[in-house]
């Protein structure tokens, strides 16, 4: 049984996200990029579903521009077996993301897709969904357990109300959430080892994925900024401040 | 004619309060009709709320034992088969909603706008991007469109509607693939729902542990506050997953939003940019809570919620 698993290079967390003034975008330019936190949580799940003895092989992808093959060897050094790289220096959205996961899956066959329930740059939460519907697969989002018993996946998923377990039939796209597991480190033999990798780079025209209708960004600018208040010494100033405002 | 569709979200039994921001959201589009869908297994309680929300032209109330829990894989294609008779699908952007409406719109072939928080024209919404720290003017393309709706960003619709509510029939073979297994509530008690409370106590890492929770909570129940947390003290075990707020979890706009022990990391600020008034406590001046707390107070949290106790 095979693994696919999807790791998108994006602006890494710890960084202060710069609006440009221009209303174009955000600064990219010189800023540290990572592998989206939620994808290594995927990798990771994907290692020890494999480890566990109920997978052969894990497969990562990735489609971007060239330098996100830094991403697909990290996850190869974390110990994937090999890389997908759809090359391509435009902005994939979801819909057209999810159609290129779909293209691989039909090629390579997984049994299993795990994505990371957002990127953490657009927020978008929507391409395990979008893949499971184009694929007809169950889907099962936000996962914080997973569980696999020859064909079928129990996976508890954190939802607004608590914790929820669905049962599903493999094939299944899985998205995972933060407390699913926590990444191993990478050592740095194992980053020498990834470099003998194979890593496969493709484009989108040759899995024949067609653009579809997407959605035009016209500006992006920054949020309005909340008004720094004001420290008080003492909770006596603070209950006053309060009730001023009819607060308590 | 142009009209668009809400999908309402519910447990079965009552309307969740999503539903009314949603729809305040649709109202924006100023579009000639706005029809809310209950999909239920038995669902006239919850169609009758739904009928009373102000700018409602029709609820739609789907029957079949499917939809007794809201699984996206069966409601998706049900939601699918009402979609040819709208220009536009919303729900609310909270985990119903995100789950259910990107399977909607691959369906139909249609990209999704997420979070939608403010409605420029029918194809043109602003959403937000990093954690809220940018804000995105997006155009969808011409024809149907879906979107998510971030409840944070608008008030509910008021409760005086009535609207006639019609039972539909959709045939659409569902699929076999997925069970729904059970559901575990967090717990949260008779406290008010984090997405609807007009005030939100919050404690982080600093509260220490599960059992100095039980200080949050008794100030909470004093104000009549409903209770959140950081992922840390989430991950940490001292309080269930669904009391997160932030980036990754709940987007909060209370009245009120007082921080205990928390130290603002922007994933964290991402879920209460909305917040009326920010109360933080926190030991360390340096903290960057104090950087969007209307209120500041550097000390100890215990003694403080003590004293708060007193003075309440
Ligand atoms: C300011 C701005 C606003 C935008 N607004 C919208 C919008 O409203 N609607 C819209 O459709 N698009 C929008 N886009 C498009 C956007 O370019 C995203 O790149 C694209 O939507 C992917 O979204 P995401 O990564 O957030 O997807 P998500 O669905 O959040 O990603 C979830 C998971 O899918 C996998 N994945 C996603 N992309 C890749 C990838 N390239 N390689 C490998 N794995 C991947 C990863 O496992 C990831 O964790 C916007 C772009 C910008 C710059
Ligand atoms: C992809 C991603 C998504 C994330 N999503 C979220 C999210 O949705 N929500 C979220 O909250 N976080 C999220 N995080 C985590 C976030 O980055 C921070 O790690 C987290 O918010 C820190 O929680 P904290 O403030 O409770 O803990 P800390 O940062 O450890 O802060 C604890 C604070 O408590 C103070 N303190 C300690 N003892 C006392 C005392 N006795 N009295 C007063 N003050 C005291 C300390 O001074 C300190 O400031 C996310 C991270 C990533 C990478």
């Amino acid at each position: 049984m095979k693994i696919l698993v999807g790791v998108k290079r994006v602006i890494d967390f710890n960084v202060r996200v710069q609006v440009k003034s221009d209303g174009s975008g955000v600064v990219k330019d010189g800023v540290k990029m990572s592998m989206n936190p939620f994808d290594e949580i995927a990798v990771e799940e994907a290692l020890r579903i494999k480890e566990a003895g109920n997978a052969e092989e894990v497969i990562v992808a990735t489609i971007g521009p060239k330098a996100c093959q830094e991403q697909l060897r990290t996850a190869l050094a974390m110990g994937a077996d090999r890389a997908i790289h759809v090359q391509t220096d435009e902005e994939v959205q979801p819909l057209t993301g999810a159609r290129i996961f779909k293209a691989l899956a039909d090629k390579e066959q997984p049994k299993i897709i795990l994505l990371g329930k957002q990127a953490i740059d657009d927020d978008n939460n929507q391409t395990a969904q979008m893949l499971g519907a184009l694929s007809h697969w169950p889907q099962a989002t936000f996962a914080s357990e997973v569980k696999i018993e020859g064909e079928t996946a129990t996976v508890i998923r954190e939802v607004d109300a608590g914790l929820e377990t669905l049962s599903v039939d493999l094939p299944a796209v899985i998205s995972v959430d933060l407390r699913l597991n926590e990444p191993r480190y990478v050592k740095l033999p194992d980053i020498m080892k990834a470099k003998r990798k194979p890593l496969e780079t493709m484009s989108i025209e040759d899995l024949g994925v067609e653009h579809v209708a997407e959605v035009k960004v016209l500006k992006t600018v920054a949020p309005a900024k909340r008004q720094a208040g004001i420290k008080v010494d003492s909770v006596a100033e603070l209950v006053t401040a309060l009730k001023e405002k009819g607060l308590i | 004619m142009s009209k668009v569709l809400v999908i309402a979200e519910h447990d079965g039994t009552n309307l969740n309060g999503s539903t009314a921001r949603a729809v305040s959201c649709a109202s924006d589009l100023g579009l000639d009709a706005i029809d809310v869908v209950v999909l239920a297994a038995d669902g006239s309680a919850v169609a009758e709320q739904a009928a009373k929300i102000s700018g409602v032209t029709n609820v739609l109330l789907v029957q079949n034992p499917a939809n007794e829990n809201a699984v996206a894989a069966f409601l998706a294609p049900q939601i699918e088969a009402l979609a040819a008779d709208y220009s536009h699908v919303l729900a609310p952007s909270t985990t119903f909603g995100k789950d259910l409406m990107p399977r909607v719109a691959a369906h139909l072939g249609r990209p999704q706008i997420s979070d939608i928080m403010r409605v420029e024209s029918s194809h043109v919404f602003d959403r937000p991007v990093y954690a809220g720290n940018a804000i995105a003017t997006v155009e969808a393309p011409e024809g149907l469109v879906i979107g998510t709706v971030r409840t944070a960003s608008y008030k509910a619709a008021a409760n005086e509607g009535s609207a006639s509510v019609e039972t539909r029939s959709v045939e659409v073979t569902l699929p076999t693939h997925t069970r729904f297994v059970e559901l575990a509530s967090g717990g949260g008690g008779d406290r008010p729902d984090l997405q609807a409370a007009s005030k939100v106590v919050s404690g982080g890492r600093g509260v220490g542990s599960e059992e100095n929770f039980k200080h949050i909570y008794s100030l909470a129940d004093k104000l009549g506050a409903g209770v959140g947390a950081s992922r840390a003290a989430v991950d940490a075990g001292f309080i269930p997953n669904d009391h997160q707020v932030g980036q990754t979890g709940k987007i909060i706009a209370p009245d009120l939003y007082m921080a205990f022990g928390i130290s603002g990391a922007i994933q964290h600020l991402a879920g209460i940019k909305d917040a009326g008034t920010i109360v933080a406590i926190n030991k360390d001046a340096d903290a960057p809570i104090f950087e969007v707390a209307d209120y500041g107070l550097v000390a100890d949290l215990f003694e403080v919620i003590e004293e708060l106790e007193k003075a309440l």
